[in-house]
């Protein structure tokens, strides 16, 4: 399987948590901290669980509780999908 | 002015661990946890599969078939734990007037148990988002506005005044019991049937939490799985009750020779306007609510002599808390003890807080404060008296009780041994 | 009470319109606004039509962020605010936190957030439950993301009582002015159209199954088969009189005089309703004798047994065709939690414009209802008090006096009540 892209990232960074006015997903934002995104713990919860149903990748408890940014997400994803 | 004053002469429990108020007590002074693998549904698939249940039987305890049929089980408990404490008040002799009779219910998630089960049944388990209203029962609106719970009080109690649904999350049941006292107050009525219910214990609200990681994951080991201010907590035990209250105005009360457990002498609330569901660690509103219950009480932090806590045992609540005490008690923070009943019968969400303000007035009653069970390593962060494990023999006066809840509600109520408001009291030390 | 409770700013999302004066225009045109229903489709229920707030963007009026963790009951509250707060010209980051209060109403909190979620764990499993589902379904969403979004850290509450609940959640609001309050966030909205929240309103009896807009929700007609459900509400700012003043405030609507609310007794007790003493109460609690009263606006179940019931109550507080009687509810539909917080708002504006909205639909009242319905076009009339009525399903009764602020009061704040 093609490794997820962080454009396929922000889709369901969107559908998660929406987009802060003062935030402009289309930048660089692979390093960016989910803070500095405006996206809140729960925010990243509901990202977890979407990339669990969508993704169909398991995101146990910690590993949720370790995502700072999206890089970090992508990682995560990227090595389960290709041990799969 | 002379303020009237709010008795509470009527308790009704029903709680994990046992129905009824003398039950409950037990419960909480023995120390002992009603936590276990949840048994209302087969939790498999689930990732919190424990929670605190209730053991009563709907039809042995006094309800008609009928009853039983339209009454989601939060309507159940509401109905028998208002049933006790009108016996428990002696009011039912000398029926109060219906006019100047109402009822503060709370409760957080209303009739959602009953609303998932027909939503089961009307939606082919979930197949047909356009669902066949020919399979609906005929009480489904009940189910759907959860004022229905308060009308099932009020017809109990015969209310005739002012009756509503308070449905401020988890802060319900010290809302609900702050409201009813105000109407005393007031003078809108003189005997308020207050409290809250809720039965969470189903599917999609263990669901809704899961999602969340806000409950906890420890299902090898339930009894334990309640840990408030313990270092290892990781997260809240779901749990089902209700508690309910006649509360009257105080020289009522005496003039008839009630038995009148405490006073409702303060109550506050105040948004944290932060966070649906996150607490900022300086607990700075849940402060000011406790500031302006004392202010209201006419008390000051050195009249507390029990704090009754939110202590959910999720890793942000029991800290919060903790400096919330601290900013608003000071010193008298570190010198009073605080515990947590959730430990013990788990958190009922908009129950939770009338459960609690019944503990609180046993506890005056009684002169004993109920233990936080399950606490065993102190978290460094929560560094005050928990009382753990073992209920302890306290002269109690004075409880604050508090509460906190999704949406930022924090609530604090101020019970007081009858008859001696702060200024009196050290007058007469 | 030691407060006077005046309103100062009102916003306004429901199916006559979105904003003051397009909702009372349309009000004053006297036509209904229902239609069939079209957030899904009901071709198949035996109820099909509805009061939808019309070209309601959801993008447009509630930030992105908060979007999808809120049901549209939620985004209907947070739009109608903002409006209320701007028609209030209020900064709520210029006032004191622990003085902003929110006090809304619900009937049956995030219905269609709540019915999506409950089918992806009943169809796939708990593991498709969101992590939203946990503060968007409960009824207390709307008053914690309001207090969140504006920074309101005062007294925060939420009542439910059905219809009723939208006039409780006012007279919480006044209430709490006496515990250090001064600016208030009140009001409520329901959003009941997903199919099983559709299903359940269809069990109480009470909906009407016809399919003709104009004829299908007729209050007071002797005809009446049921009421038509609606969709929206208003959020109202109500401010003590003294801190309005303080912050300058250039527009007073009018004062929540009085409020009571009662019970009444179970189905097939012998013991009489209770409406009548909630009347009699809240001009108690205003001060106001009947005859001051120049409006009523009716709860208007459109259910003959209760309409008859609230004919009575009328009538035996103002007398045979004493007082005009109004439902422009007629049009929109009830909306549960939103009738009466945009039932207070119709009144305000009719003090403020000399003029009744009317009832539609409305062909023949039985003559021993006894009651002065204002059908059809606005009447033209000063009116300085008015009383609201709601009923809540079960049994619940709220009564909310308003009336025009005292030309000396209005003079001392500065402000003027335009007639």
């Amino acid at each position: 399987m093609a490794d997820r892209t962080l454009d396929e990232l922000r889709d369901l960074m969107v559908a998660s948590g929406g987009v802060d006015e003062e935030v402009d997903l289309s930048d660089d934002i692979l390093d960016t901290t989910f803070t500095d995104l405006s996206y809140d713990s729960l925010a990243v919860l509901e990202l977890a669980g979407r990339i669990e149903r969508e993704w169909d990748v398991v995101v146990p408890d910690e590993a949720a509780a370790d995502f700072q940014t999206p890089r970090m997400v992508l990682d995560y994803v990227n090595e389960r999908a290709g041990v799969n | 002015m002379n303020a009237r004053r709010v008795a509470i002469t009527g308790i009704g429990v029903m709680a994990p661990g046992g129905t009824g108020r003398k039950a409950f007590w037990s419960t909480l002074t023995d120390g002992r946890t009603a936590t276990r693998t949840i048994s209302l549904f087969d939790p498999a698939g689930f990732r919190s599969r424990i929670a605190a249940e209730c053991d009563f039987d709907p039809a042995a305890e006094g309800l008609s078939r009928r009853e039983i049929r339209r009454m989601d089980r939060a309507a159940q408990m509401a109905v028998l734990a208002a049933r006790e404490a009108l016996l428990d008040s002696g009011l039912d002799d000398s029926e109060p007037d219906p006019a100047r009779t109402g009822v503060t219910l709370g409760s957080a998630v209303g009739c959602t148990m009953k609303l998932e089960e027909e939503y089961v049944v009307v939606s082919d388990t979930g197949r047909d988002w356009l669902v066949d209203p020919a399979y609906g029962v005929p009480h489904l609106y009940h189910f759907l506005v959860p004022s229905s719970l308060a009308a099932e009080v009020a017809w109990t109690c015969g209310a005739e005044g002012p009756v509503s649904l308070i449905s401020t999350g988890c802060t319900s049941g010290l809302d609900a019991v702050g409201n009813g006292a105000r109407l005393i107050a007031d003078g809108v009525a003189d005997t308020v049937v207050a409290g809250a219910t809720d039965a969470p214990i189903s599917p999609i609200t263990v669901a809704c939490f899961d999602a969340i990681k806000a409950t906890s994951p420890n299902n090898d080991d339930p009894a334990h799985a309640s840990r408030p201010f313990d270092r290892d907590r990781d997260g809240f035990v779901l749990g089902e009750g209700a508690a309910v209250f006649v509360l009257e105005e105080l020289d009522r009360a005496r003039a008839r020779g009630a038995h009148v457990y405490c006073e409702v002498a303060g109550y506050a609330t105040r948004g944290n306007a932060y966070h649906m569901t996150g607490l900022k660690p300086d607990g700075r509103e849940m402060a000011e609510a406790i500031r302006a219950a004392m202010n209201a009480a006419r008390i000051d932090p050195d009249d507390i002599d029990y704090i009754n806590a939110h202590g959910s045992g999720t890793r942000q609540n029991d800290r919060h808390e903790t400096a919330a005490f601290k900013r608003s008690l000071g010193k008298r923070a570190y010198e009073v003890p605080v515990s947590s009943i959730k430990s013990m019968i788990g958190h009922s969400l908009g129950a939770i807080g009338s459960l609690e303000v019944a503990a609180s007035a046993l506890a005056i009653e009684h002169d004993v404060v109920p233990p936080t069970a399950n606490l065993r390593t102190p978290d460094p962060e929560c560094d005050l008296d928990y009382v753990p494990g073992i209920a302890r023999e306290h002269r109690t006066d004075v409880v604050l009780s508090v509460g906190s809840g999704f949406g930022g509600f924090q609530s604090a109520v101020v019970l007081t041994a009858p008859g001696r408001d702060g200024a009196e009291r050290r007058a007469a030390a | 009470m030691s407060r006077r409770a005046v309103v100062t700013g009102l916003g306004v999302v429901a199916p006559t319109g979105i904003g003051l004066e397009d909702h009372w225009a349309a009000t004053l045109r006297g036509r209904s606004v229902l239609g069939p229903l079209t957030r899904f489709d009901a071709s198949r229920y035996p109820v099909r039509l509805a009061g939808q707030v019309p070209d309601f963007v959801t993008k447009e009026r509630v930030p992105s962020r908060v979007i999808p963790q809120t049901d549209h009951w939620t985004h209907l509250a947070l739009a109608a605010t903002d409006l209320a707060l701007d028609d209030a010209d209020a900064r709520p980051a210029d006032l004191p936190e622990y003085e902003m209060a929110v006090m809304t109403a619900s009937s049956s909190g995030g219905v269609e957030f709540g019915q999506r979620e409950i089918e992806r764990l009943w169809r796939d499993g708990p593991r498709h439950v969101g992590a939203y589902q946990s503060i968007a379904w409960f009824y207390a969403a709307t008053t914690g993301q309001i207090s969140i979004r504006h920074g309101m850290r005062g007294p925060c509450g939420v009542v439910v009582a059905e219809q009723a609940g939208g006039l409780d959640a006012i007279g919480q609001a006044r209430r709490v002015l006496d515990e250090g309050a001064t600016f208030v966030v009140s009001g409520g909205t329901d959003a009941p159209f997903s199919p099983y929240g559709l299903t359940c309103q269809i069990s109480n009896g009470r909906l009407s199954e016809s399919t003709d807009p104009k004829a299908a929700y007729r209050p007071f007609d002797g005809d009446a088969a049921g009421y038509v459900p609606g969709e929206g509400g208003a959020i109202v700012i109500v401010e003590d009189a003294d801190a309005a003043a303080r912050r300058g405030v250039s527009r007073v609507y009018g004062e929540i005089a009085g409020y009571a609310a009662t019970f009444d007794p179970p189905p097939g007790s012998d013991r009489p309703p209770t409406l009548r003493r909630a009347i009699e109460r809240a001009l108690d609690d205003a001060g106001v004798p009947p005859a001051d009263v120049d409006v009523v606006f009716a709860d208007a179940a459109g259910v003959p047994e209760l309409d008859r019931r609230e004919a009575e109550a009328i009538g035996a507080v103002f007398g045979d065709h004493g007082v005009p009687v109004t439902a422009p509810k007629s049009m929109t539909g009830r909306m549960y939690a939103g009738s009466g917080p945009l039932d207070l708002v119709d009144a305000l504006l009719s003090i403020r414009d000399g003029v009744i909205p009317p009832t539609v639909g409305v062909r023949r009242i039985p003559a021993d209802y006894g009651i002065d319905l204002v059908r059809d076009l606005p009447r033209r009339v000063p009116v300085r008090t008015a009383l609201l009525l709601a009923r809540g399903y079960g049994g619940f009764n709220a009564a909310l006096v308003v009336r025009a602020v005292p030309d000396a009061v209005a003079a001392a704040d500065g402000t003027t009540v335009p007639r």
